[in-house]
C-alpha cells in the first residue's frame, strides 16, 4: 500500500470510529431520556409541591416554559438535536444553562475525588503489596483487619465521627464547606484554606476506597506469588527485589487497574453522601438534587458527560493494559 | 366586632407609631449571623418561587406593605398606615417616604400597583387568588396606593406580608418575560439586606443596604446562609457555632431537645403564627372503606395523638382538634372530641360491616410515606402500629417527593400523610382544602382527598365576604362542627417549629411570621 493509502485508511478509520463513537452517545442519549423519563412525576409538581400552593395556571405556565407539553417524541428529538449541537440545556429549577451548572461544581468535586482516589490508590496498594508480600505474618493480619473494617464503615458515619473529634470536640479543623466564607486571603492562604477544609471529607472518602486497593492487591499478589514463572525466577538466582518490583508487581496490579478503571468514571460524578455530609458543593450532590427535583436537562446533561468520560477511560484503561503487561497488545503473543 | 368598630380598630392601627422605627437603647450596629437555608432555592425572588427557603432568605430582601404580629394584627411594613372602608371595599394604604430599591431607584406606588395587580397574578398562586378579588388598583400619588374590591373579602387586609405579595421593581420587570429576566440572578428588593453573593451548592451571603428607609437600620452588616444538605450536620454546625440560627425542620426534632438544653442558645416556637402548620392524615375519601364517615371517625379514635406528638415530635406539637389551628382566628375549640380508645374505633369499624377475617385483619391500607424528613418515617410507624391495634394492615409505601407529588395531586393514593399552613385566616388557608371548588386533579395542596358537602361550601362561601368578625366566628364555628363530624381528613397535630439561635443575637423573633422577617432590627449584643 502507497504511503497516501495508507493515510487514506486511518482517515476512514478515524471516521469510522468517529461515527461509532457518535452513534453510542446518541444512543446513550436515547436511554439516559427514556430512563430519567420513566421515574413518576415531573418537575412542575415538584415545584408547586415544595411551595406549597398550587394552581392549574401556575403547573400548565411551567410545562409550558420547559417544554413539557409538548409530546414525549418531540422532546426525544429535541433533546438528541442539543446532544449533537454539544448543547446541554437550561436547567428548569435553577434557570440556568446545564454547563455552566457543571463546571461550576466540577473543579470542587475533582478536587475531593481525584485527590481521595490517588491517595487511596497509592497507599492502598503499597499496603496491600506488603501484606500480600508478608502473608501470614502478624503485619498481615493487621492491615487486612483495618482494611475490613475501612471497607465495612459506613462513609457518613466516618465522616461525621470526624466533624464531632476534629471540628466539635478539639476545634482544629473546619467542619464544613469547601472554603471559609467572607474572609479576605491571599492565594497562598486560600489555597492552604482549601487543603484544611478537604481533610476530612478526604479521609472519609479514601477511607474505603483504600480498603478496596489493599484487599485487592494483597491477593492479587498472593496469587501471582504461586505462578510458574515467579518460581522460575526464583530458580534462576533474581534477586527478591527484581522478583517483587519486575515480575509480581507488574503483574499484580492488572486487576488493580481494572478497578480503578471503572472507579475513575464515577469520580467525575462525584461523591454524594460526603458532598451531602461536609456539605461540599459538587457535582455528587448537584446530580442527587436534580435527581429528587426531577430537574431533567441537568440530569441529562451529567449522565451524557459521564458516559462520555467513561468511555474515553476505558480506551485509556486498554492503554495502561498494554503498558503493564505487553502480551496484551495485539499480535504480541 | 361590626363593621364600623373593625375600621376603627385599622385605623388605629395604622396611626400607631410603627414598630421598630427608632432604635431603643442597646442595640448595636454591626456583626455577622451565619444561618442555614435547606434546601437551596431555585432563585430569590418570592414574587416567583414561593418555596420556604425561598421565602426564609427572601423575606431579607423583599418585603410587603404589612406584617403582622404573633396575634396576626397588621403591622405597619413599608405601608405606614391604612384605611379601610366602611362598606370594605376600598383599601387605601399610605407609603413610608425614602423607600429605595437595592439598584438605587425609588419605590413608589406605582412599584406596588405593578407588583399586586401584574406579576404576582402571573406568578403567585396564592397572590392571584387574592388579587382576583380586585375591581381596580389605583396609585393617585408616589406614597398612595387605592385597592378596590368587587366584593368584600375579609381577610384580604392579611394578604401583604413578604410572603403574600412582595414587592419587586416595575422598571426592570415591566413588559418582560418574568421568569426569565436577567436581573433575577441580582434580586433587587428594598429589604434590609441586599444580595451580595450567591456561591451555588455553598453559600448566599447578604450585606446591609444602606439606603434602607428606616433610621439605623439594619443593624447587622450581614447575614450569610450556608446550604448544610445533611440534618445531623446541620445540627452539628449550630453545636459548634458555625451557624447561629436555625428555622422551620433545620434540625431534626430529636435533635431540638438538646439544643434546649445548650446554655447559649435560645429556644422558641414563636414566630410561626401566621403559618399555624396544621398536620393531618389524609384519607382519600373517594375509595373504600375511607369513602365511609364511620371509617374515618374510628381512625380519629385509635390514634393516640397525645402519644404521637410526644413520641415522633417529641413534645414540639400540639394536638388538632379540627380543621382550624388554635393559633388562627376564629378558631373553636367547642367541637366534638375524639378520644383515644381502640374500642370506639373497633365498634365503628364493626358497624360499618369492616370486621375482621379469619386471619384477624380487616383491611389493608397503603400509606404513602412524605419524603420531607425523618419525622414523616417515624409518623407512618407511629401510625402502622396504632391500625394494627384493630386489624388494620398499613403498608408504608416510600416514594420521593416528585412521587408523591404525583401520586397525591393525581388522587392516586389510599393515605398519606399532609401539612398546610393556615396564613392567618380559614378564608386564606383552611378552605382551599375543603371546599368542592377546589377538588381539581393535578393540584396539590387542594382538596385533594375530594371531600364535598354543599353545605360546608356555602358557609366557607359567606363567613370569607362577610366583615362582621362575630357572624364570621358563628359560619367559621358552624363550619368546625360539620367538618369534624365528617373527618375528611383526621387532623393529628399542630406542628410546633422551633427556631433555635445565640443568645448574643436580639430581635430573632419580633412578628407571626418569625424567621421570614426582615431582620432589619435583629442585632448583636
Amino acid at each position: 500500500m502507497t504511503p497516501l493509502g495508507s493515510a487514506a485508511a486511518i482517515g476512514l478509520q478515524a471516521i469510522s470510529r468517529i461515527a461509532q463513537l457518535v452513534a453510542v452517545i446518541l444512543v446513550i442519549a436515547t436511554f439516559n431520556f427514556v430512563l430519567v423519563r420513566a421515574a413518576p412525576g415531573d418537575p412542575a409538581q415538584v415545584m408547586a409541591g415544595q411551595s406549597g400552593a398550587s394552581d392549574p395556571k401556575l403547573l400548565d405556565d411551567l410545562r409550558k416554559e420547559y417544554g413539557l407539553d409538548k409530546p414525549y417524541f418531540v422532546q426525544l428529538v429535541s433533546h438528541l438535536g442539543r446532544v449533537v449541537r454539544l448543547d446541554l440545556g437550561y436547567s428548569y429549577r435553577q434557570r440556568r444553562p446545564v454547563v455552566d451548572l457543571i463546571l461550576e461544581r466540577l473543579p470542587a468535586t475533582l478536587l475531593l475525588t481525584v485527590t481521595a482516589f490517588c491517595l487511596a490508590l497509592v497507599i492502598g496498594t503499597a499496603l496491600g503489596a506488603l501484606a500480600g508480600l508478608a502473608a501470614g505474618s502478624v503485619l498481615d493480619t493487621v492491615f487486612t483487619v483495618l482494611s475490613l473494617v475501612l471497607y465495612a464503615t459506613p462513609v457518613f458515619w466516618l465522616g461525621l465521627m470526624l466533624v464531632l473529634v476534629f471540628s466539635v470536640t478539639l476545634g482544629w479543623l473546619p467542619p464544613f464547606g469547601y472554603e471559609t466564607i467572607n474572609v479576605q486571603l491571599s492565594p497562598i492562604e486560600h489555597a492552604l484554606d482549601i487543603m484544611k477544609h478537604m481533610i476530612m471529607p478526604v479521609t472519609s472518602l479514601a477511607a474505603i476506597y483504600l480498603a478496596i486497593y489493599a484487599r485487592l492487591m494483597r491477593s492479587s499478589i498472593i496469587e501471582v506469588a504461586q505462578q510458574d514463572f515467579i518460581k522460575t525466577a526464583r530458580a534462576k538466582g533474581l534477586s527478591g527485589t527484581r522478583i517483587v518490583v519486575g515480575h509480581m508487581l507488574r503483574n499484580a496490579l492488572v486487576p488493580v487497574v481494572t478497578v480503578a478503571g471503572m472507579q475513575a468514571g464515577a469520580l467525575v460524578g462525584g461523591a454524594v453522601v460526603i458532598e451531602t455530609v461536609f456539605a461540599w458543593p459538587g457535582l455528587g450532590r448537584l446530580t442527587f438534587e436534580a435527581l429528587l427535583q426531577r430537574d431533567y436537562p441537568v440530569l441529562l446533561g451529567i449522565f451524557l458527560i459521564l458516559s462520555i468520560v467513561v468511555i474515553a477511560l476505558n480506551l485509556l484503561t486498554d492503554l495502561v493494559y498494554r503498558l503493564i503487561d505487553p502480551r496484551m497488545t495485539t499480535g504480541a503473543a | 366586632m361590626n363593621r364600623r368598630e373593625f375600621t376603627k380598630a385599622m385605623l388605629a392601627c395604622g396611626a400607631a407609631i410603627p414598630f421598630g422605627i427608632t432604635r431603643a437603647a442597646g442595640q448595636t450596629r454591626g456583626g455577622t449571623l451565619n444561618t442555614i437555608i435547606q434546601p437551596e432555592p431555585p432563585v430569590l425572588v418570592t414574587a416567583l418561587n414561593q418555596q420556604q427557603p425561598t421565602l426564609t432568605l427572601g423575606g431579607k430582601i423583599y418585603e410587603g406593605l404589612l406584617k403582622y404580629g404573633a396575634d396576626l394584627k397588621p403591622m405597619p411594613g413599608m405601608a405606614q398606615s391604612w384605611e379601610i372602608s366602611p362598606d370594605g371595599l376600598t383599601y387605601t394604604f399610605k407609603l413610608f417616604p425614602g423607600i429605595t430599591f437595592h439598584d438605587g431607584k425609588p419605590m413608589t406606588s406605582e412599584d406596588v400597583v405593578f407588583s399586586c395587580m401584574k406579576l404576582l397574578v402571573e406568578t403567585h398562586p396564592r397572590a392571584r387568588q387574592n388579587f382576583s378579588r380586585v375591581a381596580s388598583a389605583e396609585a393617585p400619588d408616589p406614597l398612595t396606593v387605592v385597592f378596590k374590591l368587587k366584593q368584600p373579602f375579609a381577610p384580604f387586609i392579611g394578604c401583604f406580608d413578604c410572603t403574600s405579595a412582595p414587592i419587586v421593581p416595575k422598571h426592570i420587570y415591566d413588559g418582560t418575560d418574568y421568569r426569565k429576566n436577567p436581573k433575577n440572578d441580582k434580586a433587587i428588593g428594598t429589604g434590609p439586606f441586599k444580595l451580595k453573593e450567591w456561591v451555588r451548592g455553598s453559600h448566599v451571603h447578604l450585606v446591609r443596604h444602606d439606603g434602607y428607609y428606616l433610621k439605623d437600620q439594619p443593624y447587622l452588616d450581614e447575614i450569610v446562609y450556608r446550604v448544610i444538605p445533611d440534618a445531623a450536620s446541620r445540627a452539628l454546625a449550630l453545636e459548634n457555632g458555625t451557624v447561629q440560627l436555625v428555622q422551620w425542620s433545620d434540625v431534626e426534632f430529636y435533635d431540638v431537645q438538646r439544643f434546649k438544653a445548650q446554655k447559649n442558645l435560645e429556644f422558641t416556637t414563636k414566630g410561626y403564627e401566621y403559618f399555624a402548620p396544621h398536620q393531618w392524615l389524609e384519607m382519600n375519601n373517594r375509595i373504600a372503606p375511607m369513602n365511609d364517615k364511620r371509617f374515618r371517625q374510628a381512625v380519629m379514635h385509635l390514634i393516640d395523638r397525645e402519644a404521637f406528638s410526644k413520641r415522633v415530635y417529641f413534645g414540639n406539637a400540639k394536638v388538632a382538634t379540627g380543621p382550624i389551628s388554635s393559633k388562627t382566628r376564629f378558631y373553636d375549640p367547642n367541637v366534638k372530641r375524639y378520644e383515644f380508645s381502640v374500642d370506639k374505633a373497633k365498634a365503628l369499624l364493626d358497624d360499618m360491616g369492616l370486621k375482621p377475617g379469619a386471619n384477624g385483619k380487616r383491611a389493608e391500607i397503603k400509606y404513602i410515606v412524605p419524603p420531607y424528613g425523618e419525622s414523616y418515617q417515624r409518623a407512618g410507624e407511629f401510625f402502622r402500629q396504632s391500625f394494627a391495634r384493630v386489624g388494620i394492615d398499613l403498608v408504608l409505601v416510600g416514594t420521593d417527593m416528585a412521587g408523591w407529588a404525583e401520586k397525591v395531586g393525581n388522587w392516586d393514593y389510599e393515605m398519606t400523610q399532609n401539612l398546610l399552613y393556615q396564613l392567618g385566616d380559614p378564608a386564606l388557608g383552611v378552605a382551599r382544602t375543603y371546599i368542592s371548588s377546589n377538588i381539581k386533579k393535578g393540584i396539590l395542596f387542594s382538596n385533594t382527598q375530594g371531600y364535598s358537602n354543599p353545605e360546608v361550601d356555602k358557609l366557607f362561601d359567606e363567613a370569607a365576604i362577610t366583615l362582621d368578625a362575630a357572624r364570621r366566628q358563628e359560619l367559621y364555628s358552624k363550619v368546625q362542627q360539620i367538618l369534624v363530624e365528617d373527618v375528611p381528613v383526621a387532623w393529628t397535630l399542630e406542628i410546633e417549629y422551633p427556631i433555635i439561635y445565640d443568645k448574643a443575637f436580639k430581635n430573632i423573633v419580633t412578628t407571626g411570621i418569625g424567621s421570614h422577617e426582615t431582620f432589619g432590627s435583629v442585632y448583636k449584643s
